[in-house]
């Protein structure tokens, strides 16, 4: 039996396509690999359809298999 | 139109912590770039202006930066969203990224059309109104489905003058009237207007605001033509509150009709 934790990626849904994300990795590291070090003021994520909110983003872990969107606001309306 | 008493022409607006002295609200679509977004909203007077929430990737994101500048409140849209579920979702993100509980809740039945659903849209104002938001949803012209969303807690009403991007102006002042007629709430006509002429009908009907944005941001000269929205849901504000004539079916003069010199025969 292999260990798992500490050789495989997990895999998310992220915006619409399938990401590779290092094991462990939390809501805050997925704002980061999107967002390639641009500001993330204004922008709100859903992880699996529920809103988590800034303040749990370094304490969210991402399971296998989440679907993440990452918004933000762009004109429209 | 009956007159309205002791209501000024410069009385603001109230929309949940909101209190706007101008009557147009903007949207941002089909700005073409940033310096026309910031000459429409300082030409318009505008103080709200919506804005849409897109995936991160497939997004301009100073699309803030530029309208906080302007010093305006922000309104996100829930647009292209054609479920409860999804409107509700996308509220909530909104909410959580731009820190307002304001939402314009938009809830399409197809995408030719772009007409609202009004069985979804109900649904959704109900679970919003219930988690805290300031609800004002984009609704067709029909004034029994302007009651139910005033009555589950919507913030106000706004009926589509015709559907949204056609320039067609107001389709139904009956269906319009009426609602205006019955609202508690501010009624804001939203989608459909082309012409400034359409925002001051509206306003003349009693309406309490107006939203538009193809009718500015795809003219050929947008800045020139958010002075002329301005403009004219002033003067449909301004002439609301003044007591417009009755309309008649013959003529009237008004001119004196004696002290006329003697005819000459004919």
């Amino acid at each position: 039996m292999t260990d798992r934790t500490a050789t495989n990626n997990l895999t998310v849904t992220l915006n619409g396509v399938a990401t590779e994300l290092p094991h462990g990795a939390h809501v805050s590291d997925v704002v980061v690999h999107a967002l390639k070090g641009v500001s993330s003021s204004g922008v709100a994520v859903a992880v699996d359809g529920v809103v988590v909110p800034r303040s749990s983003w370094s304490a969210t872990a991402v399971a296998h298999g989440s679907t993440i969107e990452l918004v933000t606001a762009t004109q429209g309306g | 139109m009956p007159t309205q008493q002791h209501v000024e022409v410069d009385s603001p607006l109230r929309i949940g912590d909101l209190e706007l002295t101008s009557r147009l609200i903007l949207g941002t679509g089909g700005v073409t770039n940033h310096q026309v977004l910031t000459d429409i909203i300082t030409a318009s007077q505008t103080q709200l202006v919506t804005v849409a929430l897109r995936r991160v990737s497939a997004v301009d994101q100073s699309i803030l930066d530029v309208v906080r500048a302007c010093n305006v409140s922000v309104l996100p849209n829930t647009a292209g969203c054609k479920t409860a579920r999804d409107a509700v979702l996308t509220a909530q993100l909104a909410r959580e990224a731009l820190g307002t509980s304001m939402v314009k809740l938009e809830v399409i039945a197809d995408d030719v059309t772009l007409l609202p659903d009004p069985v979804e849209l109900l649904t959704a104002a109900e679970k919003l109104v219930s988690d805290g938001f300031t609800v004002l949803p984009y609704t067709s012209d029909d004034p029994v489905l302007a009651r139910r969303l005033e009555s589950v807690g919507c913030a106000a009403v706004m009926p589509l003058a015709a559907p949204i991007g056609t320039g067609l102006g107001i389709r139904n002042p009956h269906a319009l009237q009426m609602i205006v007629e019955s609202a508690k709430v501010p009624v804001i006509v939203d989608a459909g207007i082309g012409a400034p002429s359409h925002a001051a009908f509206a306003m003349e009907l009693g309406c309490d605001a107006v939203l538009l944005a193809t009718a500015v941001t795809r003219a050929d000269r947008p800045e020139q033509m958010a002075r002329a929205f301005r403009d004219a849901v002033l003067a449909g504000r301004t002439a609301a509150l003044s007591g417009m004539i009755e309309r008649r079916y013959l003529a009237r003069a008004s001119s004196p009709t004696s002290g006329l010199i003697e005819p000459s025969a004919p």
